[in-house]
């Protein structure tokens, strides 16, 4: 009885704490107190206190092998709603251009790396999933003139990538059941009720993410910041940093307001050009396209 | 000089070197791969070649930085090379972990365990469930990797010249 008081009374301080990083030390002080008073055992104070930090974690990164595990679920997810483009030649074009780029950006490294592919769509839109799956559809592609605009699609993805934004979308209860669990567990294999109980925050997870991605969209300020992050990618690796600028226009003129993909899930084009207008005033002129950079684009990307 | 005086000298110098013997291991920077498989290259770009590959959990010795490169060897000393520190984790990844690692990673953060959580039987108990979620395509997509040599000829033969902040 005086055991269920401590824990009610210990529960009732977490959900009031709940969010504070000092909740591990909170929980000490309060569980040393109950086994002096004999109101708990040791043990019982080590996994109270085990799980209450596991609790303050949560609000930490996940490690980016956990991420990645929820980037594949979540590009899979996807991939269920649209279909690949099966095109050896395109898909090849973009991953070199693609990894490239990510090997500039502030995250290079991500569990299993960059990797991309064009999804068989109309839409204008693209998905960057957790670890690094980047979706792009072939009405994206379409609004790009040239190799620096399709760099500046990437670019921005990359960007979603490298800020964590996916991630972010989760449900910071969901990252909490789950370190809680594991705390409890330690060190041996989940039993099928702890394995079914993470798999349920998992969906959950996944679940965030591709709702975030597919139909809500991220915030503007989001958007923004992977617009720069795009600016500074394509500046560093040598390409136009206003091949974004120029793809955004093209996208304005071909968006059909209301319509599916970036119409719904991203800021207006003219806006985000706003926004990124002041990165750009320090950019060199244009540079003409140098042929043989036209002409792979061309190659590569023809028929999409 | 005497020999009284050369032995407090010899003890001093003996003293000293201890000193900085110890000091150099206590100082030596000890980073975890948090990445499936690193890679130590020739040099502080992506576009340098590859000498040596690491595995997740591997523990490196940090010899120097330069941005966000750091020049490290492998704990054995028979390598050394170039890795992006996002690469890195100050935490030690622990492959398998035993009860005292599982007690300490719930309540520090000086230890990552691999393979816990969200994780590979997850992920087949995610399939179980949703049969009509296919992975096929992400398994491709994994498989689309470019070497440092693929890299350097597309932006030669594109005619792309590094700018502000340098290579990939």
């Amino acid at each position: 009885m005086k055991t269920a008081r401590w824990l009610s009374l210990w529960a009732y301080l977490l959900i009031a704490a709940t969010g504070c990083q000092t909740l591990g030390a909170v929980s000490k002080e309060m569980t040393d107190y109950a086994v002096s008073q004999g109101a708990i055992t040791q043990e019982q104070a080590q996994s109270i206190n085990r799980a209450a930090t596991a609790t303050g974690k949560a609000f930490e990164q996940i490690t980016p092998e956990q991420e990645y595990y929820i980037g594949r679920a979540v590009a899979a997810t996807i991939l269920a709603q649209y279909k690949p483009y099966v095109n050896e030649k395109a898909n090849r074009y973009l991953n070199v251009l693609g990894q490239t780029l990510a090997a500039a950006s502030d995250k290079p490294e991500t569990f299993a790396g960059y990797h991309f592919l064009i999804l068989d769509t109309e839409e204008i839109n693209a998905f960057a999933a957790p670890g690094g799956f980047i979706l792009v559809s072939r009405g994206l592609l379409r609004c790009c003139k040239n190799e620096d605009a399709v760099a500046a699609v990437l670019a921005h993805e990359i960007g979603h990538v490298q800020h964590g934004h996916g991630v972010q979308a989760i449900k910071k209860s969901r990252l909490t059941a789950a370190l809680t669990i594991l705390a409890a567990e330690g060190a041996r294999n989940l039993g099928s009720r702890e394995l079914a109980e993470l798999t349920d925050n998992f969906e959950g997870a996944v679940s965030d993410v591709t709702a975030t991605i597919v139909n809500a969209g991220y915030s503007r300020k989001s958007e923004s910041e992977a617009d720069a992050a795009a600016v500074r990618i394509l500046s560093r690796v040598g390409y136009d940093p206003a091949g974004l600028k120029e793809m955004l226009q093209e996208m304005d003129k071909r968006m059909q307001p209301g319509g599916p993909g970036f119409a719904r899930t991203h800021p207006d084009p003219k806006d985000r050009i706003a926004d990124i207008e002041p990165l750009l005033a320090g950019a060199s002129a244009p540079t003409p396209q140098p042929a043989a950079r036209l002409s792979r684009f061309r190659a590569s990307l023809e028929g999409v | 000089m005497t020999r009284k005086t050369l032995l407090p000298v010899l003890l001093w110098l003996c003293g000293l070197a201890a000193l900085a013997a110890w000091a150099m291991a206590a100082g030596e920077k000890l980073m975890s791969v948090q990445v499936r498989q690193g890679e130590l290259r020739a040099g502080p770009s992506f576009l340098a070649a590859v000498v040596r590959t690491v595995a997740y959990g591997d523990r490196l010795a940090v010899l120097e930085e330069q941005g966000p490169w750091a020049r490290v060897s492998t704990q054995d000393r028979s390598a050394a090379g170039w890795i992006h520190t996002s690469a890195l984790t100050r935490k030690r990844v622990v492959l398998q972990a035993g009860q005292k690692d599982a007690d300490l990673a719930a309540t520090s953060d000086e230890i990552a365990l691999a393979g816990k959580g969200f994780n590979s039987d997850v992920e087949a108990e995610f399939k179980a469930r949703n049969r009509s979620i296919d992975f096929t395509w992400v398994d491709r997509m994994e498989k689309m990797t470019v070497s440092p040599a693929e890299m350097q000829t597309f932006l030669a033969q594109g005619g792309i010249k590094p700018g502000k902040g340098g290579t990939p």
